[in-house]
C-alpha cells in the first residue's frame, strides 16, 4: 500500500498535477478515501456495540402490577420487575414515625421520607443494593434488620433504614424507589 | 534470522525438510526457536513455570472445546446440562474436573510464573514489553475465568456475575449504561449468559495470540536467568533441546501429579458447595466469595469503604504492575544480589497472601482491619519501598558471567 505522506508525494513525479500551494491531487483523494472509509468503520462498529444493549423483548418486559389487597401491616412481599427483586412493605405506624424521624438524622444520601413514598404506608423500592447489586436482607421477620431497622445487604455490609435510605456501609445510594402508580387503592403498577 | 552461530540439526538436510522450508521456512523456526535455541546455562526450576502455563492453555482450550460440545448456553438449560456432564456423557465427569480444577491449576503457575519474575527483575530494561504482554494475558485470564465461572449458572455464577458486573457502575455519569450494556437487559440474565459463552469461547484465543508476542518478545533478548546478568557469550549458553525440553518434562511430570491429585481425589477442594444451588435471582447467598485466586484483590476492593475508591483500588492494584519497571529503581535485576530488597519481597509475598485469606473471610472486625493494613502495605511496597531501596540499597558485587559460578561449583 501507497503510504500517504504529503512530502513525498508533492515531489515525486508521478505524483499527478500540484496546485501552486504544493498540494497534490491526489492528497485530497488519500484524505478523503481515508475519513470515508474510517467513518463507515465507526458506524459498523456502532452497530455491533448497540447489539449488545437491551433489545426490544427486553425492553418489552418492563411493567408489572402487584395486588395489594391481601396484605397486613408490618408484611413485605418480594415481586419481579425486570428480572429484579421489588420489596413491597406495608409499613406500620411506628415504621413510618421512624423513618419520618430520621429524616433528620446525618444521611449520606439526604432524602426525606415523605418524598420517597405516595402513600406513607407503601414503601416500595427495588430490592438491590446500590453498593454492587445483592439482595439485601429483612423482607422476613427473621431476617436481620440491620442497625437501623430496615435492610442489610450481607454482601459487603450496608445498612438500610425503614425508608430505605442508605446509613452504613459501602453503599452510596439509597435504595432505589421505581417508578409505580396506583390503578386503585390496592393495585399497584411498577414501571 | 538467528543472531547466535546458528548451526542446524541434521534432520534439516532431509530432502522434505529442505522443500518445505523453501516455501515456508517453518523447520527452521522450530529449529532456531526451539531445538537449537540458546538458553542462559543457569536456568533453575522456577524458569518451569512458563512452559507450564503453556501446557495449562492447551489443556484448557482441548477440555473447553469438548465440554462446549455438551453445554447450553441458556438460564433455563444450562444447570442442567452441567448435570448431564457430569452424570450422563461419557466421562464428562472427567472433562469437567479437568477444566474446573485446570483453571485453578492455571492461576497457581502463573501466579508462581510472576512471582519469579518480580524476585529475579525480569520486568527490567530491555523485557518491559514481554512483561505487559505478560500482564495482558494475566488479564485476559481473568475475564475468562471470571466468565467460564458463570456458564454453570448456579448461585455463585449468578452473583458473582452480578457483583463483578455491578464494579462498573461506580464509574461516575455512564457507570449505569455500562452495566446495562454489559448485561443486555436490567439485570444478569439469559442475554448475559449467552455473551458470556460467545466471549469464554473467544478469549482464550486472544490469549494464544498474546502468549505468541510474549514469546517473540522473549526470544528477542532471551530469558533473564537467576542471576540476571547478560549473556557475554557462547560459553554462557546451552541450546533448549535437549537440557531444557528434558527439564520441563520432568517438572510437567511433576506438575501432572498434583493436578491429578485435585482432579481424581479432591476435584471440590477448590470449589464453593453454593455453585450447587441452581442460580436465584431474588435470593443472595449469605456470604458471596470469588474463586481463590479472585481474593487478594476482592480483599483491596472491600478494604475500602468507598464504592468508587475500593473499585479504582482494585483495579490499581494490577495498573501498577505495568509501571513497576520504572518504579524500581535498582540497576541490578536479581533479588539474589539485593540483601534488603529480598525482605521486602518476602514481606509483599505474605501480604498478598495475607490479602488472599482476608477477601474469604466476612468483611468485618480482624480481617477487615488486617486487610486494610496489608492493602496500605501493598501499595507502599510499589510506590516507596521500591523507588527507595533502588537508592539506598547496596547490592552484592555481581559475577563476572553466567560461566564463572557455574564452573567454580561444579570444580568444587
Ligand atoms: C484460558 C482458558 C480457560 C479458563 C481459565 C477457563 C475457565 C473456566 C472456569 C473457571 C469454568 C467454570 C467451571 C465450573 O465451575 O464448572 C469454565 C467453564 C466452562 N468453560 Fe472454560 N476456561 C478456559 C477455556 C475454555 C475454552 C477454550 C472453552 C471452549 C469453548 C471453554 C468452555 C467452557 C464451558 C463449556 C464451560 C461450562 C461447563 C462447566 O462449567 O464445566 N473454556 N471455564
Ligand atoms: S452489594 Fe450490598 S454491600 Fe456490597
Amino acid at each position: 500500500m501507497a503510504q500517504p505522506g504529503t512530502s513525498t508525494l508533492t515531489t515525486s513525479p508521478g505524483g499527478g498535477r500540484q496546485h501552486e500551494d504544493g498540494t497534490a491531487r491526489r492528497d485530497f483523494l488519500y484524505l478523503s478515501a481515508t475519513a470515508f472509509g474510517a467513518t463507515g468503520a465507526v458506524l459498523t462498529g456502532w452497530a455491533f456495540i448497540s447489539s449488545m444493549n437491551p433489545s426490544a423483548d427486553v425492553l418489552a418486559l418492563s411493567s408489572t402490577e402487584v395486588n395489594l389487597s391481601a396484605m397486613q401491616p408490618g408484611q413485605a412481599i418480594t415481586v419481579v420487575w425486570r428480572g429484579k427483586p421489588v420489596f413491597v412493605r406495608y409499613r406500620t405506624p411506628e415504621e413510618i414515625a421512624k423513618a419520618k424521624a430520621d429524616d433528620k438524622a446525618d444521611l449520606r444520601d439526604p432524602e426525606l421520607d415523605s418524598k420517597r413514598v405516595q402513600k406513607s404506608q407503601w414503601l416500595i423500592l427495588v430490592g438491590v443494593c446500590t453498593h454492587l447489586g445483592c439482595v439485601p436482607l429483612g423482607q422476613k421477620p427473621t431476617d436481620p434488620h440491620g442497625d437501623f431497622g430496615g435492610w442489610f445487604c450481607p454482601c459487603h455490609g450496608s445498612h438500610y433504614d425503614t425508608s430505605g435510605r442508605i446509613r452504613k456501609g459501602p453503599a452510596p445510594k439509597n435504595l432505589e424507589v421505581p417508578t409505580y402508580t396506583f390503578l386503585n387503592d390496592t393495585t399497584i403498577r411498577i414501571g | 534470522m538467528a543472531k547466535y552461530d546458528y548451526v542446524p540439526s541434521p534432520f534439516m538436510s532431509n530432502p522434505i525438510v529442505k522443500w518445505v522450508d523453501h516455501r515456508l521456512p517453518i523447520f527452521e523456526m522450530v529449529d532456531q526457536q526451539l531445538i537449537k535455541y540458546p538458553a542462559p546455562r543457569n536456568l533453575n526450576y522456577w524458569w518451569n513455570f512458563g512452559s507450564l502455563a503453556g501446557v495449562m492453555l492447551v489443556v484448557m482450550i482441548l477440555s473447553g472445546i469438548f465440554l462446549a460440545m455438551n453445554y447450553q448456553p441458556s438460564t433455563v438449560a444450562a444447570f442442567d446440562s452441567v448435570e448431564r456432564i457430569m452424570r450422563d456423557v461419557n466421562y464428562g465427569w472427567l472433562l469437567r474436573y479437568m477444566h474446573m480444577n485446570g483453571a485453578s491449576m492455571f492461576f497457581v503457575v502463573v501466579y508462581i510464573h510472576i512471582a519469579r519474575g518480580l524476585y529475579y527483575g525480569s520486568y527490567k530494561a530491555p523485557r518491559e514489553i514481554l512483561w505487559w504482554l505478560g500482564l495482558l494475558i494475566f488479564l485476559a485470564m481473568m475475564a475468562t475465568a471470571f466468565m467460564g465461572y458463570v456458564l454453570p449458572w448456579g448461585q455463585m455464577s449468578f452473583w458473582g456475575a452480578t457483583v463483578i458486573t455491578n464494579l462498573f457502575s461506580a464509574i461516575p455519569l455512564v457507570g449505569k449504561s455500562i452495566v446495562t450494556w454489559l448485561w443486555g437487559g436490567f439485570s444478569v440474565d439469559n442475554p448475559t449468559l449467552n455473551r458470556f459463552f460467545a466471549l469464554h469461547y473467544l478469549l482464550p484465543f486472544v490469549i494464544a495470540g498474546l502468549v505468541l508476542l510474549h514469546l517473540w518478545a522473549l526470544h528477542v533478548h532471551g530469558s533473564n536467568n537467576p542471576l540476571g546478568i547478560d549473556a557475554k557469550g557462547p560459553q554462557d549458553k546451552i541450546p533448549f533441546h535437549p537440557y531444557y525440553t528434558v527439564k520441563d518434562a520432568f517438572g510437567l511430570s511433576v506438575f501432572l501429579i498434583i493436578y491429578a491429585y485435585f482432579v481424581f481425589f479432591n476435584p471440590y477442594m477448590l470449589g464453593d458447595p453454593d455453585n450447587w444451588i441452581p442460580a436465584n435471582p431474588l435470593v443472595t447467598p449469605p456470604h458471596i466469595v470469588p474463586e481463590w485466586y479472585f481474593l487478594p484483590f476482592y480483599a483491596i476492593l472491600r478494604s475500602v469503604p468507598d464504592k468508587l475508591g475500593g473499585v479504582t483500588l482494585m483495579f490499581g492494584a494490577i495498573a501498577i504492575l505495568f509501571v513497576l519497571p520504572w518504579l524500581d529503581t535498582s540497576r541490578v535485576r536479581s533479588g539474589r544480589f539485593r540483601p534488603a530488597f529480598r525482605v521486602f519481597f518476602w514481606l509483599f509475598m505474605v501480604v498478598t497472601v495475607t490479602l488472599g485469606w482476608c477477601g474469604s473471610q466476612p468483611p468485618e472486625g480482624m480481617a477487615l482491619t488486617i486487610g486494610q493494613i496489608c492493602t496500605v502495605l501493598y501499595f507502599l511496597h510499589f510506590l516507596v519501598f521500591l523507588p527507595l531501596l533502588g537508592w539506598f540499597e547496596r547490592p552484592l558485587p555481581l559475577p563476572a558471567s553466567i560461566a564463572e559460578p557455574v564452573l567454580k561449583s561444579a570444580a568444587k
